[in-house]
């Protein structure tokens, strides 16, 4: 069977500030979607409502992951069920090393059915593999004793994020923005894990603002979020046009949702 | 156990406990004049800024009896009360249960080298040689009545005294342990002589968790120019015990001091913890552990007296509250004249876990030198919100994201203890106190 995630009409708040509004996206297990869109049109909203973020409320539509309900689930059932999210900005956790954080985190994600206290993971089973990944990942060992995000730059947290999915493998991962802030090399060595761990492995949904992480990910599919929708969806050449000619076009064609992704825009920075 | 005899703390259980201790004459007069000083002093101002925080109304003094009997407990008991000698083979053991010194023992290759270690009581009475010139040399007796009541009515105890050079490689013990009531008032001193080297494991437990009694304590530190010491205090009194303690370390030219201080037990808790730096280039690292529940609680004062040039202090007290418990955090540095070129740090960190937990935390300054750095810092802060977001987007229920994150923010402390023991002893009691958070 094919795993699907699936998204129907999904509308979410932040307070009483509607962000999403109506949001269709059907990911197969395998594809690689590639989402877009000015900034302030909900690219991450949407990322952090897959996930369940307290602190966006959906206010209607649905998710579900092979029938089952998401919205119905906590977080961290959402995380063992499969479902994987890449931060854009990455919370730090002191004095957590990052290999303690993986054990735990990845003993849950490979035995959902795991209680509160029952044992990890055996260290040495856990070590090697961590080892493996690293390696080929290219990181340095040290990264595992380093507490987790704790003073890492901006690329460290990036690569950070990327070790975490090689690790949990989920059926579906969002990857927000997870070239940001990296110079070019970066971003490259980044498209190529990427695609390494989950190109066809994985439903993937990119948020990017640039090409250079679809290098090694063509999208099957690229879409396109102004005003909290999705106004057009289309394949990797899509993409290729957005990132020539950037969003003029979008923006004239819905002049609705461009009104919408405005609002949004001043709303944001009135509260800033 | 009979009780035959329960002395209060006054006049009568004073002249008692004098006619049952067989003691120096020079001994019983620091005694008597503590006590009258006693007598005579009142109980702490609710106004006074050292109390103001820290209610002791609920407090009764004659609530407890003068130590007066060793109890008896069989040695399977009072060996279960200890947490820091695992995988430690100790040089040296003084034990006591209700200030009574039940066991001591010194690896005879130290004993020949002139090192001492043993009940204070009886050393004052052997080597009075080595006691009297250092005994509350570091303590004042006059602080406030709970240390003059101290004074007068020590009992047991400890003495340390390493000679010239000596380096002692394994660690001394020190267990302290109360019974469910009782009293302890046991005097620590420990010396150490020019260039020696030593390490202290002091832990503090009741048998009963949640039982009560009375600890009126001092620890005085002695440290001779080029001495090195590592004093580690457990302080795991049961959770209806009163802790009123001054402990104070003076710290000689040359010389460094690790203090670790992790404080769990007791309802109350009084703690003055003073390091005096009266020697060119001596150096001292405070760490310090707080971790409260249910109604508790802890009040450390602590203090870092540069009164010599060139000296350098840190001190790094980690502090989480739960339940409806609360702790203060009250740090002084203090840099006299003539200390110039003074290093000094101080920072407290609180962790509130609960609405109705509380941290007070008032760091303070008081510099008098003009060629110095001290600087200083306190953060209170819940638990972040997205911090567990974070971690449950990574498979970790809300309690597990909880206690990663509880157990992490002590982890720095962790990282500068050097002694596996005590950092494996630590994490195994904050690991038992940390709640099912929801």
């Amino acid at each position: 069977m094919t795993h699907v995630l699936k998204i129907e009409d999904l509308h979410v708040a932040v307070g009483d500030k509607e962000i999403l509004r109506g949001v269709n996206l059907t990911i197969n297990h395998g594809e690689t979607h590639a989402l877009m869109g000015p900034n302030g049109s909900g690219k991450s909203t949407l990322g952090l409502a897959i996930m369940g973020h307290p602190g966006y409320e959906v206010t209607g539509g649905a998710i579900t992951l092979d029938g089952r309900d998401v919205l119905a689930m906590e977080p961290d059932e959402r995380a063992r069920a499969g479902i994987f999210m890449a931060f854009q900005r990455p919370m730090a956790i002191p004095g957590v090393k990052m290999a303690d954080f993986l054990r735990h985190a990845t003993t849950n994600v490979r035995r959902p059915e795991r209680k509160e206290g029952e044992e990890l993971i055996p260290m040495r089973e856990f070590r090697k593999e961590l080892k493996e990944k690293m390696e080929h990942l290219r990181m340095d060992s040290e990264f595992a004793r380093r507490y987790v995000n704790d003073g890492f730059s901006g690329g460290e947290m990036k690569r950070a994020e990327i070790l975490q999915l090689a690790m949990l493998q989920p059926k579906f991962a969002v990857l927000d923005e997870t070239d940001s802030g990296l110079d070019a090399d970066a971003v490259r060595l980044a498209s190529e894990s990427i695609a390494d761990i989950g190109h066809q492995k994985m439903g993937l949904l990119i948020i990017t603002h640039h090409d250079k992480l679809l290098e090694h990910n063509p999208p099957d599919f690229t879409h396109v979020m102004l005003g909290g929708r999705l106004v057009e969806t289309g394949g990797k050449e899509l993409a290729d046009e957005l990132h020539r000619h950037g969003y003029d076009r979008i923006r004239k064609a819905y002049p609705e949702a461009e009104a919408a992704n405005q609002e949004m825009l001043a709303e944001e920075s009135a509260a800033v | 156990m009979t009780q035959t005899i329960a002395n209060s703390f006054d006049a009568a259980g004073f002249e008692a406990l004098l006619a049952t201790h067989s003691e120096p004459d020079w001994m019983t007069s620091l005694r008597r004049e503590a006590f009258e000083h006693a007598q005579a002093m009142a109980w702490p101002e609710r106004r006074h800024e050292e109390w103001i925080r820290t209610d002791i109304r609920m407090f009764q003094l004659g609530k407890y009896h003068v130590p007066a009997e060793r109890p008896q407990l069989d040695a399977a008991t009072i060996a279960g009360a200890h947490q820091l000698l695992e995988g430690v083979n100790p040089a040296g053991r003084v034990e006591t249960v209700d200030s009574f010194v039940t066991a001591e023992s010194l690896e005879p290759e130290l004993a020949e080298k002139g090192v001492v270690f043993g009940s204070l009581s009886k050393l004052a009475q052997s080597h009075p040689d080595l006691v009297r010139p250092h005994l509350f040399t570091a303590f004042d007796p006059d602080h406030d009545k709970f240390a003059a009541l101290h004074a007068a009515f020590m009992t047991g105890g400890q003495f340390l005294y390493v000679p010239r050079g000596v380096v002692i490689d394994r660690p001394l013990h020190i267990g302290s342990i109360m019974t469910d009531g009782g009293t302890d008032t046991t005097h620590t001193l420990v010396v150490l002589e020019e260039g020696a080297e030593a390490t202290v494991l002091h832990e503090s437990n009741s048998l009963d968790p949640n039982g009560g009694g009375l600890h009126l304590g001092s620890v005085e530190l002695v440290q001779k120019p080029g001495s090195h010491l590592r004093y580690v205090n457990l302080q795991e009194w049961g959770h209806k015990t009163y802790h009123f303690a001054q402990q104070k370390a003076v710290v000689d030219r040359d010389s460094t001091l690790q203090w670790t201080i992790a404080a769990m037990g007791s309802i109350l808790s009084k703690v003055n913890q003073t390091v005096d730096l009266v020697g060119p280039g001596a150096d001292c690292q405070v760490n310090g552990v707080m971790f409260t529940e249910g109604r508790q609680h802890l009040a450390y004062h602590t203090q870092q007296h540069h009164r010599a040039p060139n000296c350098h202090s840190d001190f790094l007290y980690k502090a989480a509250q739960q339940d409806k418990s609360r702790t203060v955090w009250r740090g002084m540095i203090k840099v006299d004249p003539k200390a110039q070129k003074t290093d000094g740090y101080q920072r407290n960190d609180n962790l509130v876990l609960s609405r109705s937990a509380r941290a007070d935390s008032i760091p303070g300054l008081e510099i008098e030198a003009d060629d110095v750095r001290c600087t200083h810092g306190s953060t209170t802060a819940k638990v972040d919100e997205e911090q567990i977001f974070y971690a449950r987007c990574r498979g970790f229920t809300r309690k597990e994201a909880t206690r990663m994150i509880v157990v992490g923010f002590f982890q720095q402390i962790f990282d500068r203890i050097t002694i596996e023991s005590v950092r494996e002893a630590l994490g195994a009691a904050i690991a038992r106190q940390v709640r099912e958070y929801e």
